[in-house]
């Protein structure tokens, strides 16, 4: 049977919706004034609309076809799936991303695809479409390519030339867990061709014996996710995973995906709600370790189980842990030490240290901030406030802490 | 002391604020001896200030670049305040040196918090405009046309950033402050409130089948949502009438 256009973008739309990035930023500037063309990046990105699950809906995140020969347990699209498939032509993604654009619904491109015939195949057809949106059209948005696992490096270095990102899943925090859940996967493989996505980026930034400089490269980096809570990783075990991965392959980001139960889903799987508190306390501590100069080490190190606190967020918790380091005086205290104080963020701590050059920080003042003074003044001090053994106080954490949930009736 | 009393349309650019504010500046007038009215109408928005206080003696004024970029942001906001409050800064920084560094002092706090609402409001422009086509017959450039409603007086602010990326059709963004439009070669932006049009467009219908199909069921989160993407912009974003019908699909759903 014959499917609509329609009926088609909304299958492979609804397939694309596990991944979660959906992110524009990152890429180098540029607009359409001097060449003929359409579109420009903004550094940071936009979002130009929200779901009602929360998520920006920045780019057209689409599969290319949601067909797989693959049979990873976790996602909808896999070979021993009953869900509906579609395919996309090149055509009619280069035509849809256009006609979007044209009308401001989006940055750009996300595109992904289930693996048809060979990874290589697969990945040469994604490859076509950012070429001929970027050649033949002019097309000067963003655009994210996924990249296949398996694909030749050829394939990737090409993709780097026309994408502004690329990225390629872990999908799993440890070894085990793919090795369980997507047989035909593995962490050797996706890992090299992180490496090889990393090389190819650092190459742009030196130039050659010539002097030439090498071409262009996905200058909005790269990234990647997680599945939480379908294996049974602790959430230590995945944040030092994160670590590993920004470090040695120095990826812009990383996502954490709750496991959302799929249609269709394969037994091996919780059939539960996805995780979503546990995920918000993933991504604050990643927000803690690229803006807040945390360690993903020490943000877990004091949980027994290896599991954030689900109660209070993980930067409350670590001063609850590490009393000692309070109270810090918040007219004396230097940058690094001002962030770890629960309630003042990077922007406020920037105003206060640009303003206690010039005038004695008091507790009013930083009430104009709107920083929240209960939050944060068993932590602090200054010249008209001292916390008389607040910090000492066994049940402090009770302060801060949500009331128990009332039993549900239902 | 005598009061002076100023009268400006809410909508006055910077450049008129500005003329009125150097020459009660020149004339040593302190903010608490004047009185910034907003008339209504936009009979005023020429009027050139009273030229009795500007005195061929005063010295020029030297102001610092940042403090005048800063103010002429502060004067796009809607709120009436920023005239007064504009120029008790502009007063204060000829002694107090640091004082746009000042984060906790009280004008500081209001001022910021003003620009920081037009920045975000720019910035929601840019997301939140949608086009539609209307391309006549005949015509070889494509045509479109958006309504949108801004609270700030932003255009200026954002019309640099669709004139950028469209380059290549022509559009008009029609909003109740005015209007911005590209013909291929140059932006115009008026400061003459436009009416709401609205005429369809066939491409919605596909957006709006992405805007179902990309949504999770699995995971509401309102509350997420409304914060960022505020009701007050719902009208005029076609995808937002589905949000009912997502939500209560979502609720039958069991997992
Ligand atoms: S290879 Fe990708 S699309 Fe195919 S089953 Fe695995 S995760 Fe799904």
């Amino acid at each position: 049977m014959k499917r609509t256009f329609s009926e088609k973008l909304a299958i492979l739309s609804d397939a694309a919706k596990y991944d979660a990035s959906c992110a524009s930023s990152g890429s180098d500037r540029r607009g359409s004034k001097k060449e003929p063309g359409l579109g420009s990046t903004e550094r940071s990105g936009i979002c130009h609309s929200w779901t009602p699950d929360g998520r920006c809906v920045s780019l057209l995140k689409i599969l290319m076809t949601n067909f797989c020969i693959y049979d990873c347990a976790y996602c909808i699209n896999r070979v021993s799936s009953g869900v509906e498939r579609a395919r996309f032509s090149v055509e009619e993604i280069v035509w849809l991303t256009m006609e979007f654009y044209r009308r401001n619904y989006i940055e750009g491109l996300f595109l992904s695809s289930g693996i048809i015939r060979s990874s290589d195949y697969t990945m040469e057809e994604l490859v076509r479409v950012a070429k001929v949106l970027r050649l033949d059209r002019g097309f000067r948005g963003y655009i994210h390519l996924k990249a296949i696992p398996d694909a030749s490096p050829d394939l990737l270095a090409e993709a780097g030339l026309y994408a502004d990102r690329l990225s390629i899943n872990v999908e799993m925090p440890t070894e085990t867990g793919l090795t369980q859940y997507a047989p035909e996967k593995d962490s050797i493989g996706i890992r090299s061709a992180m490496g090889h996505i990393r090389k190819k980026m650092d190459a742009t930034k030196e130039k050659t014996l010539a002097g030439r400089r090498p071409p262009r490269f996905a200058p909005g980096g790269q990234s990647t996710q997680m599945i939480v809570g379908a294996d049974a990783a602790t959430d230590q075990d995945i944040l030092s995973s994160s670590s590993a991965l920004y470090s040695d392959y120095r990826l812009k980001r990383v996502y954490y995906s709750a496991f959302s139960p799929i249609p269709h889903a394969s037994q091996a799987l919780p059939a539960q709600k996805p995780p979503l508190l546990r995920e918000h306390r993933l991504y604050q501590a990643d927000w803690l370790f690229r803006f807040y100069g945390f360690q993903f080490q020490e943000i877990t190190e004091n949980r027994p189980d290896g599991m954030l606190d689900l109660e209070v967020d993980p930067k409350l918790s670590w001063a609850l842990d590490n009393r000692a380091v309070f109270p810090v005086d918040i007219n004396q205290a230097p940058r690094e030490l001002l962030l770890r104080v629960p309630g003042l963020g990077p922007r406020s701590v920037k105003v206060l240290l640009a303003t206690r050059r010039h005038k004695t920080i008091r507790l009013d003042d930083l009430e104009r901030l709107r920083v929240s003074i209960r939050k944060i003044r068993p932590f602090i001090t200054t010249p008209d406030w001292r916390p008389i053994k607040l910090i000492d106080r066994m049940d402090l954490k009770s302060l801060f802490a949500p009331p128990p949930q009332q039993l549900s009736l239902l | 002391m005598k009061e002076h009393l100023v009268s400006l349309p809410e909508a006055a650019p910077f450049s008129l604020w500005r003329l009125h504010a150097r020459s009660l500046l020149a004339a040593g007038i302190a903010p608490e001896h004047i009185v910034w009215r907003s008339s209504s109408g936009q009979d005023d928005l020429f009027s050139q200030p009273d030229p009795s206080p500007e005195t061929e003696t005063s010295k020029p004024q030297k102001i610092s670049r940042n403090c005048l970029l800063f103010l002429e942001t502060l004067l796009c906001h809607a709120n009436p305040e920023k005239f007064s409050l504009a120029y008790r800064i502009l007063w204060r920084s000829r002694r107090e040196r640091s004082l746009l560094k000042t984060g906790t002092d009280p004008d500081i706090v209001m001022a910021n918090r003003m620009a920081h609402q037009i920045g975000r409001e720019v910035h929601k422009m840019k997301a939140f405009v949608r086009f539609r086509e209307k391309t006549p017959q005949g015509s070889n450039t494509r045509h479109f046309a958006a309504w949108f409603e801004p609270e700030h007086h932003i255009l200026e602010k954002a019309a640099p950033f669709f004139a950028r990326r469209f380059t290549d059709m022509n559009w008009m963004i029609l909003t109740p402050k005015g209007s911005v439009g590209w013909d291929g070669e140059t932006c115009v932006v008026t400061r003459e409130a436009c009416t709401r049009t609205i005429f369809e467009d066939e491409a919605e219908a596909l957006w709006k089948t992405y805007y179902r199909s990309i949504f999770n069921p699995a995971r509401v989160k309102v509350k997420a949502m409304r914060s960022e993407m505020s009701p007050k912009y719902w009208k005029n974003l076609p995808e937002t009438e589905l949000i009912p019908e997502m939500l209560a699909q979502a609720a039958r759903q069991t997992w």
